[in-house]
């Protein structure tokens, strides 16, 4: 079961383990993306995330996809990625996975949350303590030209 | 009629998040319809010609020059930052 999600809403960890728990699996790996207070030296109050929405989530769901075509063994994967203001030290994505043996699912979240950053279509800005912002330039974007 | 989507730091920049454009308004290539953005403004014109930009059409990247067909969801964004 896969389970793929963008929300406004405070992020759960118990709600997303649940959804990946099973009676199968001896193994849930959780990883949690949070906001850093800081960049580059400048104090970061909160980011703030916007998504292209309908192409997130099927690229959330080509992520799950690759993820079991690599990891055969896996039985739920959660991704939830939240939207809007996020402030530090609050959750902005939460990449969940149950397989029967912890090699698998520890795995595949790595991979999952690097697959993530380079390539849903989410943008983050930082909003920074005097008040100024900038969207931020992940390294990680498959597509940039430049690595072509 | 096609719809043109702009996110993130585009969107700001063109102050713009979503325009359509009729049968006739758009031209059949995508190259040709990011001239056509182009010359409404200095800032477009930046948007568009720039090789920072990314170019999706009904939600898969596109880096051809691809006819456009009429119901295509068009989206220009930066590179993404997500997670």
């Amino acid at each position: 079961m896969e389970h793929v999600q963008l929300t406004f809403d405070p992020l759960d960890v118990n709600e997303v383990t649940r959804h990946v728990t099973s009676a199968s699996c001896g193994a849930i790996s959780l990883f949690i993306g949070t906001t850093r207070d800081n960049f580059e030296g400048q104090q970061v109050v909160r980011l703030e995330y916007e998504a292209y929405d309908s192409m997130a989530e099927k690229e959330m769901q080509k992520i799950c996809h690759e993820m079991r075509d690599k990891w055969p063994q896996l039985q739920n994967i959660a991704i939830v990625h939240r939207l809007g203001l996020v402030p530090v030290t609050e959750a902005s994505i939460i990449v969940a996975a149950s397989s029967p043996h912890r090699k698998d699912s520890l795995e595949a979240i790595h991979w999952a949350i690097d697959a993530l950053k380079a390539s849903v279509p989410i943008w983050k800005k930082e909003i920074y303590e005097e008040g100024s912002s900038a969207w931020k330039e992940n390294k990680e974007c498959k597509w940039k030209n430049d690595e072509s | 009629m096609i719809k043109v989507l702009f996110f993130a730091s585009f969107r700001e920049q063109l102050n713009c998040e979503q325009l359509s454009l009729e049968e006739g308004e758009y031209s059949a290539l995508l190259s040709e319809l990011k001239r056509q953005l182009a010359e409404k403004g200095d800032a477009w014109r930046e948007v568009m010609m720039s090789d920072r930009t990314l170019v999706a059409i009904n939600q898969n990247m596109t880096r051809q020059d691809v006819t456009l067909r009429s119901g295509d969801e068009v989206a220009f964004f930066p590179p993404v930052t997500g997670g």
